[in-house]
């Protein structure tokens, strides 16, 4: 295994470290819309991710980045590909970020109101298109020998699986979220998302196995990698089905991130040994040998994130543990008057 | 595709680039210099006790923090943007430009984002020494981001550390010390964040005066005013120093941007003379008229007297004989312009804190109407510096979007321009209408001032405060 390899890995991690964090904060932005039953009670789901977002926001660039840096053929063939997603992406990640912190800066329902919408409706666009990207890149766009994109931008990435892919994200971001919400507050938000994050728990636990059985039919056959990563996923989800049904949203909330790592890298067993599979011929497909950054390029950001990395997860994790205190109604409000 | 679409596309491209990087430049050097304004303000605080300090932290914290949400996503575009729309580009330089990139991203984009959580939520939360650290290492993360983006940049105006691969002809990374601490980048980034000081320092200058104006927040806001002076002042003297050196590496790395930039069409030197005011005529490739100063272009050039400096046209020549026919001098009318008002927007700030400094010394507060209205109004001239400045630098090394290597022409991606008649109108709503509410947010948050203690604001936790029942 060299450095293409390694770093192919690591760009699955930053992802799943994406999927893991931001997933629960898009949960949070869609369910403070719609469990949320007053204002207060929405001020308050949107304060327990208040601290945190914006860094879990950083593994995203930071992975698409590191697509950027470790390979970048498959960045340059990717993203003019998939332009129109990603101009969706992009205006969702502007309009959910810009909502999430101007909500706060005034009082006022109608104010509220419209960036509370504003939030769930990008976060819940977000969620899916995430998946569907993912889900697309792993059933390969029509590229030509030479490495051209021949597709159409928005067609080429929509598929029944990419769908299911993108439902799969969509779904067990609800389910997340309302764990974490279980988690970080107290009251009739608490009780309320305790018992949804149960429900979601069913709904994405069904569409992952589904996602996970067609992920090993169609792509990765015979791999048994792909296989145990496919059966620890559909485990894991089931596990937080249970945690949740006995009450016990840490468990649940952990199981999650497992069945998110293994759901990321079963798509990148699959994926290996390409990075963008061509639907056109097999053999045009982008690989991680022909698309890799020079070993010297690979050696320097390797050791940076030898270094930069556990540290990040350190103080990631010392600012939750700063944050762990459940959030009241009544905190929030006072929090952002 | 034929050639008149081609060439739209490469417009196209290059306006979308173009505005939204100069959009995202509107809140890059305000937390810049605001940051470290603020982390100085709590460490005060820190320090004291006193409460004086505790609402400016407050204060300017929140227009810090309005500021900063918008001019992260707006970076985030752009880092979409290099793929989206520059695929050439990226494939091209990805080996070398990806590394400083992804270190933005492990070294200091987490920390910031992190960071600013902790402080801006955890007043209540942490010892108060921990505290008062977090906003430090919050500035020492926008700083750091700062450095490797003006890394990446200065490795595409001034490519070092790299060797071709005879294969692609791509260029491939060799020496990462070389890219990370040539001196052209090094120079570039002590100019961005003096730009980055200077406008904070105008920023909170005119907040100031609008509330010296009126009489009200006097303890408060004779403290800002004071300091912002101060720290203009020093900002402004370091950023003469800094640029000037900038120049030199320059004229030296990219001498046609500096033949642009001074509307020099023919060699001049010994004592060759600075165009004040020009009228470039780019096809003639002459000036039609101009206003001199005779000998100043050597000195500010090649800080001598008796310098050459080189003009475009035997540039040009130069240029024609080593890469074969071609185009290679950007616009001398934006080039030229850019450079003058960069300097002028640039430091007409300071120069005007100059006047306020003496107009009131010893803790006078004149009456005059005009007074005031030019601190206020003046808020806006560093914005124009900083925006002058990038069109210059920009615009300065066309054609070329990596010096002498890969033309802006060659670079962009091969998507249909339906794509930017899409895309460009829905970042001209987006970020317009955005614009507009933060706008709307900052004059907001200036006018209502400094709030007493027992006030919550927003976006900042209270827990200390008397508990208000919903």
């Amino acid at each position: 295994m060299g450095l293409p390899e390694i770093w192919f890995a690591v760009i699955a991690f930053l992802w799943i470290g994406f999927f893991f964090l931001e997933g629960f904060d898009f949960g949070v932005g869609i369910l403070s819309r719609t469990l949320g039953r007053n204002e207060p009670e929405r001020t308050q789901m949107l304060a327990a991710i208040g601290p945190v977002w914006d860094a879990d926001e950083v593994w995203l660039i930071t992975g698409g980045i590191a697509i950027f840096a470790a390979f970048p053929a498959w960045y340059a063939a990717l993203f003019p590909a998939a332009y129109l997603p990603l101009l969706l992406v992009i205006v969702a990640i502007i309009v959910r970020a810009v909502a999430i912190e101007y909500r706060y800066k005034r009082p006022g329902e109608r104010w509220r109101s419209v960036w509370d919408t504003s939030v769930a409706v990008s976060s819940a666009l977000l969620a899916l298109l995430f998946g569907v990207f993912w889900a697309g890149i792993v059933h390969g766009i029509p590229l030509t020998s030479d490495g051209q994109f021949v597709g159409n931008s928005l067609l080429s990435f929509i598929n029944a699986y990419s769908l299911l892919g993108g439902l799969t994200l969509l779904t067990f971001s609800l389910a997340h979220g309302a764990t974490f919400l279980a988690l970080k507050t107290s009251g009739p938000v608490q009780v309320r998302n305790a018992r949804w994050a149960m429900r979601f728990d069913v709904v994405a636990g069904a569409l992952m196995t589904a996602f996970a059985v067609w992920t090993y039919w169609e792509f990765s056959r015979g791999s048994v990698a792909a296989l145990v990563l496919g059966i620890v996923a559909v485990l894991a989800m089931f596990v937080a089905l249970l945690a949740n049904i006995r009450r016990r949203p840490l468990l649940a909330f952990w199981a999650h991130g497992v069945a998110i790592a293994a759901f990321v890298f079963q798509m990148f067993v699959a994926l290996y040994p390409n990075v963008l599979p061509s639907t056109l011929d097999p053999a045009d497909s982008l690989t991680v040998a022909g698309s890799a950054a020079s070993d010297y390029s690979l050696t320097v950001i390797t050791w940076v994130s030898a270094f930069a990395l556990p540290l990040v997860i350190a103080y990631q994790a010392w600012s939750f543990w700063v944050f762990r205190k459940r959030i009241s109604v009544q905190d929030a409000a006072r929090a952002h008057y | 595709m034929s050639g008149m679409d081609d060439s739209l596309l490469v417009d196209l491209s290059r306006l979308q680039f173009a505005t939204t990087t100069l959009y995202h430049y509107l809140f890059v050097p305000l937390t810049l210099g605001l940051a470290p304004f603020v982390a100085m303000l709590e460490t005060l605080y820190w320090r004291s006790g006193n409460p004086v300090y505790r609402r400016m932290t407050r204060f300017f914290g929140s227009l810090l923090v309005i500021n900063f949400a918008m001019g992260i996503v707006t970076g985030i575009v752009q880092e979409f943007q290099f793929g989206m729309n520059w695929s050439v580009f990226s494939r091209f330089v990805g080996d070398v430009f990806g590394a400083p990139l992804a270190m933005e991203g492990l070294l200091a984009f987490f920390l910031e984002s992190t960071f600013l959580g902790l402080w801006l939520f955890g007043r209540d939360r942490l010892p108060r020494t921990i505290h008062m650290l977090t906003i430090w290492v919050f500035v020492a993360g926008t700083w750091a981001s700062a450095y490797f983006i003006i890394v990446a940049n200065s490795w595409m105006q001034h490519p070092v550390g790299y060797e071709l691969d005879p294969l692609t002809g791509n260029p491939v990374l060799t020496d990462i010390w070389a890219v990370l601490f040539q001196p052209f980048a090094l120079w570039a980034y002590a100019h961005t964040v003096l730009g980055g000081l200077v406008a904070a320092s105008v920023f909170v200058f005119a907040v100031a005066a609008y509330h010296l104006k009126r009489r009200q927040h006097l303890p408060e806001m004779r403290w800002a005013w004071k300091s912002a002076i101060a720290m203009g002042l020093i900002a402004a003297l370091g950023q003469l120093i800094v640029g000037d050196i900038l120049g030199v590496y320059v004229t030296q790395d990219q001498p046609m941007k500096i033949a642009a930039g001074e509307a020099l069409w023919e060699t001049e030197g010994p004592c060759a003379s600075l165009a004040l005011v020009a009228i470039p005529d780019q096809e003639a490739r002459e000036n039609i008229w101009e206003l001199s100063i005779p000998c100043l272009l050597s000195i500010v050039a090649t800080n001598s007297l008796d310098g050459t400096v080189t003009g475009a046209n035997e540039l040009q020549a130069q240029y024609e004989e080593q890469f074969g026919p071609g185009d290679y001098t950007p616009n001398v009318w934006i080039a030229f312009y850019a450079f003058r008002l960069m300097m002028g927007f640039g430091l007409v700030g300071a120069a005007w804190m100059l006047v306020a400094w003496w107009r009131t010394r010893k803790g006078r507060l004149p009456e005059g109407r005009i007074f005031w209205a030019i601190s206020i109004w003046i808020v806006f001239t560093p914005w124009l510096g900083n925006m002058f400045g990038w069109i210059f630098t920009e615009n300065g090394r066309q054609p070329w979007v990596v010096y002498n290597m890969l033309t802006t022409e060659d670079a962009v991606s091969s998507i249909s321009p339906s794509f930017l008649y899409l895309s460009l109108p829905i970042f001209f709503l987006l970020y317009g209408a955005f614009a507009i509410v933060e706008f709307i947010l900052m004059r907001r948050y200036v006018i209502a001032g400094p709030i007493p203690d027992d006030e919550p604001m927003a976006g900042e936790p209270a827990s200390d405060l008397p508990k208000q029942v919903v």
